[in-house]
Order: structure tokens, then sequence, then C-alpha cells
């Protein structure tokens, strides 16, 4: 195993627990609305996506280029989107806490 | 080793994750943190398009084009009822997307004969979890959007050939890993520059240099057809897994896979060296898995109990609940509930999944109003997992403005029930089935549910007598002290309001 793998291995678990921790106590309430924003952050692999279609060669590699790029794309914005939309309703007048079961 | 620029941005775009995942856990700062995690993921897109010398932008604009205009017009206009779905299908996205740059990857790489084993490890990983991911939400949008039966699907031997496509994966990952040209060389030592790198080497060469020990890697080259091999099984579980799941499971197993491509976007980050995406998706990873456990907890329902009791399979209705000992339902007119719901002294109503189609929750909060005007004391009971996803009531009725104050849980409005006059059932079913605590055949059996029928009376609003999401009949609707008021449910909320006011 290289050096660089361990490190990132040690990025790894550290983010695991950094994961587990922030949403701990978390309301049913916000189960959806956090289940989504999540699923947009997960959109992260568009970051991958690029590096890799930015060197594909022509023309098998771009027509998967553009396709991994689309899905990983419609992933971030309709994710981050769609939260926003969910999350909207929680604005409510008068100022919403959530009562605690 | 210098620190480049994107390093910066990349470790800048985590925290900006960590930040916003962490205000998503309060109704107040949500929706802040919501878009401080856009604003991470824009610094990421940014920097890795400034700093990576990119030759075919075209690819990538048509590609982040389409996407966004897509997804944007997607979430824009998907109905807040079909939002399951629509992060179902956002999930799916974002797997296949992975599975193909761990594929890209592999490929580009396999020219080059130069794939050190933990590198063939990440790559099959993030590629195998991506297509699970991917094969797997693309059936749970069709089972939600109900293209196929929302009902499991289930045959003989399923369970076998599920676990025999995994033993296919692991064996496979493990040729794959392990097989082709295996011979040992030098790459990262300062010496290596002055010796060949045999990429051509005949199999079984054995190259050995002298040298830093460490720095001997073992190379090889699998074949392309063992790997799409392994991550056609791979995608092929992922349909196997989901189809038999339905009724109020789906919700976990979205949740489930939510945090299955968090792990293959990590992987991706462990091929392609990239911190941001390993922090992101371990992140996605960890949070999605607990909040897997967090929704099954509140159906008291394990994980594996999900993903293999093939929850809802009409196998187990010869019971209490077998069609044919069905007894009559009584219908009531919109006056009868009407005069029933003005003389109470507590209504409890139980909104459902049918309230949210119907658009109804305004028309149920003038209801109430009118009602309590009279001096009715009105409550709402939540149950954990109402509507399709948990919290999705709880967003809907803060929509129509009813008080947060007048909304219970489960465990708190239960006891309540048997002070209850009436309890108001609109467009609720599953959850409030009392074979879930009493017939032990039931495939809901031991689901916690809302003891309506413990209230002196029970009015179920319903479009008609078809059985919930689950496919199960509700034995509540035989109960003598029930009755049915069948239509869309905003139009009989309307209805009632109205009949109340004319009392």
């Amino acid at each position: 195993m290289s050096a660089t793998f361990f490190t990132e291995i040690t990025i790894f678990l550290l983010a695991v627990f950094i994961g587990f921790e922030v949403i701990a106590k978390v309301p049913s309430t916000l189960h959806t609305p956090l289940m989504s924003a999540t699923n947009a952050i997960h959109g992260i692999v568009l970051v991958g996506a690029l590096i890799v279609a930015g060197v594909a060669y022509p023309p098998l590699g771009h027509v998967l280029a553009i396709v991994t790029v689309f899905l990983a794309s419609l992933n971030v914005f309709g994710g981050f989107v769609v939260t926003e939309r969910m999350l909207a309703m929680f604005q409510p007048r008068k100022p919403q806490e959530r009562r605690d079961p | 080793m210098t620190v480049s620029l994107l390093d910066v941005a990349y470790l800048v775009s985590g925290i900006f994750f960590i930040i916003g995942l962490k205000l998503l856990s309060s109704p107040k700062h949500a929706r802040l943190g919501n878009r401080l995690s856009a604003i991470g993921m824009g610094i990421s897109l940014v920097a890795v398009m400034l700093c990576s010398g990119f030759v075919s932008w075209n690819v990538l604009l048509i590609g982040l084009a389409l996407g966004a205009v897509v997804g944007i017009a997607g979430a824009r206009f998907v109905k807040m009822t079909a939002m399951p779905q629509m992060v179902a299908i956002f999930n799916g996205a974002g797997g296949g997307a992975a599975a193909l740059v761990a594929a890209a990857d592999f490929f580009q790489h396999i020219d080059d004969r130069l794939l050190p084993a933990d590198a063939s490890i990440v790559i099959l990983l993030s590629a195998c979890i991506g297509a699970i991911s991917f094969t797997g939400s693309v059936v749970a949008y069709l089972k939600l959007q109900e293209l196929i039966g929302g009902r499991p699907i289930t045959f003989r031997g399923q369970q076998l050939i599920n676990a025999a496509l995994l033993a296919v994966v692991f064996i496979g990952g493990w040729y794959v890993v392990t097989s082709g040209v295996t011979h040992t060389h030098e790459l990262l030592s300062p010496l290596s520059a002055s010796v060949p790198i045999p990429h051509a080497a005949p199999p079984n060469l054995d190259v050995r240099l002298a040298g830093n020990a460490s720095l001997v890697r073992l190379v090889f080259a699998p074949t392309i057809e063992a790997f799409l091999f392994v991550v056609f099984a791979a995608a092929l579980l992922g349909i196997l897994v989901v189809l038999p799941i339905g009724g109020a499971d789906m919700p976990v197993i979205i949740s489930l896979l939510n945090s299955f491509t968090g792990l293959a976007a990590a992987m991706t980050g462990f091929v392609l060296n990239n911190t941001v995406l390993i922090i992101s998706g371990a992140l996605v990873g960890a949070s999605g898995t607990l909040l897997t456990l967090l929704m099954g907890k509140a159906m008291n329902r394990s994980l594996t109990n999900v993903l293999f009791g093939a929850f809802g399979a009409p196998v187990a209705t010869a019971g209490l609940s077998d069609t044919s000992s069905r007894g009559s339902v009584r219908e009531a007119s919109a006056d009868d509930v009407a005069t029933m719901l003005a003389y109470a002294r507590q209504v409890v109503v139980v909104p459902g999944y049918g309230l949210a189609v119907a658009q109804a929750q305004h028309a149920v909060r003038e209801l109430a109003e009118r009602l309590e005007a009279r001096g009715v004391v009105v409550k709402y009971a939540i149950h954990p997992v109402a509507g399709r996803m948990p919290g999705h009531m709880n967003v809907l009725l803060a929509e129509a403005n009813v008080p947060y104050t007048s909304l219970y849980d489960m465990e708190d409005i239960n006891p309540e029930f048997s002070r209850t006059d009436v309890a108001l059932i609109i467009g609720a079913n599953d959850v409030t089935n009392p074979a879930a605590r009493i017939d032990r055949s039931s495939p809901i059996y031991g689901m916690p549910i809302l003891d309506v029928d413990r209230a002196e009376r029970v009015v179920v609003l319903k479009r008609s007598m078809k059985p919930g999401f689950a496919g199960i009949d509700n034995l509540l609707y035989e109960d003598p002290r029930c009755v049915m008021l069948f239509g869309d449910a905003k139009e009989s909320v309307e209805r009632l309001g109205l009949a109340v006011k004319n009392l």
C-alpha cells in the first residue's frame, strides 16, 4: 500500500466519523430535506467526471464523457434545487420551531 | 510536494459541506446549510475547470449544460408529492456517473498496463457500488412512479440468485485484481528513470530491481471482459435487490442507495486521488447510513428485514385480512360526518399520502379552524413514515400554516385516542391498520401504528377501497365504529367544511 493511499484512507475514515457526528441529532421532520441535501452533495462526483471527461478521446470517449458529465451534473443541479424547494416550505410567516418528541 | 490551488479549493469545499450538513439539522438554518453546500460544490467545480488542462471543453460544456437544464427543470416542476422518486433518480444519476468515471479510469490504465492492486480494488469498488446504486435507484423510481407495480415482485429462489450474484461479484473482482500479467517492477524509484518500464511485458516476467522494497509494486493487466462482467453482475444485483421491496420500506431503500452513491463517490476519489471526492463521499455515505438506520428504527424494522423481508408480499394475506372474509364497510354522507365532528370534544386528524396527493392541506386547516371556533379541540397525528418520506407530512402541513403545536408524534398522540371522539383519517391507510397490532400473519405485523381504532368513532376519507401502498387490506374499515366518506380528499374536506359552517 502506498503512502498516498494510506493518507487517503485516513481522510476517508475521519470524514466518516464527522458524517455520523454531524447528523446524529437530526429531527425526523428534516429527514427528507437532509436526505435530499446529502443526495446533492454526492454529486461532487461531477468533479471526477470533469477530470476524466476533460482528457477523453473521440469519438467513443467523447460520447461516454458527455453521458458521465450529464449524469453527475443532473445529480448536482437537480439535487440542490429540489432541496431548496423543500426547505422553502419550512419558512412560514410565524417562526417555526420543531416540537421535540 | 507543493500544494496546488486546486487542493486548497478542495479543502474549502469539504469544510463548506460539513458546515452545510450541520446546519441542515435544524429547521431554522437548514436553508442556509443547503446553500453553503451548493457554494462548496461551486468552488470545487470552478477550481477543477480552471486548474486542469482540459482539452475537450465542448464535451464538458455540453454534458454540464444538459444536466443542469434537465436537473433544474425536473426539480422545479416536480410536485411535492413526487419528491421521493425525484430524489431517487438524481441519486441514480450520481451512482451511474461514479461507475462510469471508474470504468473510464480503468480503460485508460489498461493501455498502460500499469495498475497497482490497491488502485484496481478501489476502481472495482467504485464501479460496482455505483452500478448497484444506479440500477437500484432506477427500479426504485419506476416503482414509486408506478410504472412498474408498487407491490413487491418476488419469485422463488430469489435470495439464492442474489447470493450467487454477490458471490460472482466477489470472485470476479478477486480475479480482476489478482489475475492478468503479474510482474513486479520499480515504479517510483529514482532509478526508474534509467530503467525502461516494460510496457509490453510478457506474462509472468519477473523484473526485480534493487532499491527500496516499499517502492516495488505489483503491476498487472486484467482483462476488460472480466471487469465488465463483474460490473454487470453488480448492476443486475441492484435490480434484483430493490425489485422485491415495496410499501413503506421505499424511503429506507432510497436512503440506503443514497449512502451507496456517497460511498461510490468516495471510492472514485481514491481512484483519482481526489480529496474532495473522498471527504464528501464519506460524509454522505456515513450520514446516509445513519439516516437509514434511524428510519428503520421508526418502523421497528431492521435493515436485513427491509432488504430481505419482501414487505407487503401478497403471500401472507391468508389470515384476518383475507379478502373473502371481508365484512361490509359503512358509507356516510358529508353532513353526517360534519355533525359528528362539530359536536365532538376532541378530533384527531390523521393525514396521509392521500392528503398530499389531493393537495388538501389548506382545506384541512380551514376545516380545523371552523371546528376550533365551535370549541372542538383539533390535533394532528403524524406517523413517522406518513407520506412517502419521513418528515414529508410535516413539510406539507407547515406549507399550509398549520401551527406546529397542533402536530403530535405517534408516541404522544396514541394515548390520546381513547379520549378522542372522532379520528378523522385523510388519505392514510397502512399506518392505521390494526392488523399491525393483532394479526400475526400480516406482513405489517409489529409495525408501530396510530391507534385510531381506540377512538369513539373513526371517519375515513378515501378515494376508493383500493388497498394502500403496502397492498394489504385495512381491518379498520370493517370496524362497526368506522365510517367511510369516499371521494377526492380535497373535495371531501371542503364539503365537510361547508357542512360544518351551515350547521
